[in-house]
């Protein structure tokens, strides 16, 4: 498991990788943060900490949920057809799609005979903004299903999967690989700050140039209040809500 | 227009009185390091095997803070991390946590050409090195004695310190102890003038860090980055440097704001805290830009119209 959390008024951070028996990856993010010289500790070494700091621990076994079990076992069958059934994907699910996806290349990411966007779970992310106009952002995951041991995703990468400044904060799920590549989370920070655009307008850009054949979302809020976010797939699961009483929960568009 | 090549030893409070008996190895190192890189690229190799093969030896070369000459962990140990990102495709690859790989940068490269994953760490990438057939050694192979001295220094002080400095006072932005600049790390970038960018970073990480701990290096948009615009790879304080998103930040300000290379790195490194970050930077345009707001960094530079450069300080 890994997570990442970050404080936009001064853009301190913390990041953790490789953990196996901490219940609460983002909260030994934030004490990586908090309490260690340093912004990322992963796999022994993050466990190490968790302990000396005495955050709770469990046994490996507790992570797992017999749906996961039942997903791998498929995920290794090649050219089986494996889809996350709570967010469907409509073409890309077929044997045909993915045989056509796999001879044509195109660029697409391939693991085991399916695009790597099959492969991808829900991450969980949050972000928000304060009545000052103080942004956060933390984002979790268990990385992508069948993934190589020590695969590090977009999650624990500060300007990937999570990032706060103090024009806003941002969430990112979907493609590791795409995520981490596009530098998203940052992106969007860096067209307000250095293009003057507006959250959603960046959300969008970002979205729509800067993710070639990558699968992915965001959520985002800015330091004065904007709630945004945005998806090149089929869905995302989503919840939002303001101070004004603005209130949303969605998975698709 | 042309070629352009640019490479660092690491950037920190080099002191001015650094006796020659440690500055030579590393000007030597330099030296012999750019004259690969240039003689790569004028035989026409691809960009990645061009930044590449520069940090293999900046690696094998024992002064500098990468492969051979990595500081040390808390724990005595040794843990290597490396990125290697292309600027034409934007692919990348990188790992961390290394203890008995050889070349770091070597194995980041393959893990972003054979996997269909970027970023590789610890065991599972030492365990996709072995089966990739990557030279390893033992991993006494990489410690040196000045190393081992310089953990001991650093514990007695119980700082986590960086290369070149005596453990000082200095507070850092995350309000944690005290933290040098931490020189040594190596990277290099290179554009072949058609449009070709690359960009490798190699380090040992801090002295004294706590065993897991990873920096800057292997994290894209912090210590290494590429895309059409230029090619970066920076060192310093790895925290810092995170959290400024440097790398990604140069392309960012020359793409949304329309700075030149030189203007957009050295307004970046100027943003960040003092003392905590250097950087080497080539443009698609053969353009070259080596700021650092340390005392000093170990770099080398030069381009097709003939210019060469091996420096410490100004």
């Amino acid at each position: 498991m890994e997570a990442s959390i970050m404080d936009g008024p001064r853009r301190r951070c913390g990041a953790v990788s490789g953990l196996t028996t901490v219940k609460n990856p983002i909260s030994l993010a934030r004490l990586v943060m908090d309490r260690s010289p340093h912004s990322y500790l992963a796999f022994d070494g993050a466990e190490e900490f968790a302990r000396e700091q005495g955050v709770e621990v469990v046994d490996n076994d507790y992570f797992i949920t017999e749906e996961n079990v039942g997903m791998l076992k498929l995920a290794k069958e090649a050219n089986t057809i494996l889809f996350d059934y709570r967010v469907p994907l409509a073409e890309t699910c077929s044997k045909a799609a993915a045989a056509a996806a796999a001879e044509d290349g195109g660029g697409l990411q391939m693991m085991n005979g399916l695009p790597l966007s099959v492969y991808a779970q829900e991450t969980v992310g949050c972000v928000v903004v304060d009545s000052q106009g103080r942004c956060a952002a933390a984002t979790s995951t268990g990385g992508l299903m069948n993934k190589k041991s020590g695969r590090i995703g977009d999650s624990p990468i500060i300007g990937a999967g999570t990032y706060a400044c103090g024009a806003c904060a941002v969430s990112c799920t979907g493609e590791g690989e795409a995520i981490l590549r596009g530098t998203l989370a940052r992106d969007v920070a860096a067209l307000m700050e250095y293009k003057g655009l507006s959250l959603q307008e960046a959300v969008d850009f970002v979205i729509k140039e800067r993710l070639d054949e990558g699968m992915a979302g965001l959520i985002a809020v800015s330091g004065t209040g904007d709630v945004a976010y945005g998806f090149n797939c089929t869905g995302m699961f989503r919840g939002c809500a303001s101070s004004d009483g603005f209130l949303d929960v969605g998975i698709w568009n | 227009m042309g070629w352009a090549i640019a490479l660092h030893g690491g950037a920190g409070d080099i002191p001015l009185s650094l006796p020659p008996e440690r500055r030579e190895p590393r000007e030597a190192g330099l030296r012999h390091c750019l004259d690969i890189g240039v003689a790569a690229l004028k035989a026409g190799r691809p960009i990645l095997d061009v930044v590449e093969l520069v940090v293999r030896e900046l690696e094998n070369w024992p002064y500098f803070n990468a492969g051979r000459g990595s500081v040390l962990t808390t724990d005595g140990t040794v843990e290597m991390e490396a990125c290697i990102m292309d600027g034409a495709t934007m692919d990348c690859g990188a790992v961390s946590g290394l203890t008995t790989v050889v070349n770091p940068i070597s194995l980041a490269r393959v893990v972003m050409e054979k996997t269909p994953h970027i970023y590789l760490g610890f065991e599972g990438a030492e365990a996709f090195a072995k089966e990739q057939g990557l030279e390893t050694a033992d991993p006494s192979h990489f410690i040196t004695p000045e190393n081992v001295e310089r953990l001991k220094q650093a514990k007695e002080a119980k700082a986590v310190q960086v290369d070149y400095t005596e453990p000082s006072n200095a507070e850092i932005e995350n309000g944690g102890p005290l933290m040098e600049s931490s020189g040594g790390t190596v990277g290099c970038v290179a554009a072949d003038g058609l449009g070709g960018l690359a960009a490798a970073t190699s380090t040992g990480g801090l002295v004294n860090k706590m065993a897991g701990r990873i920096g800057d290096t292997p994290v894209i948009g912090a210590g290494t980055y590429a895309n059409s615009f230029c090619a970066v790879s920076a060192t310093g304080i790895g925290e810092a440097i995170i959290r400024g998103t440097v790398a990604r930040d140069v392309a960012a300000v020359m793409e949304f704001r329309g700075l030149s290379l030189k203007e957009a790195a050295a307004f970046v490194v100027e943003r960040g805290p003092k003392r905590t970050t250097g950087l080497v930077a080539v443009s698609a345009d053969g353009e070259v830009a080596m700021p650092y707001n340390t005392i000093g960094m170990f770099r080398a530079c030069a381009t097709q119209d003939g210019y060469s450069e091996v420096s410490i300080w100004n």
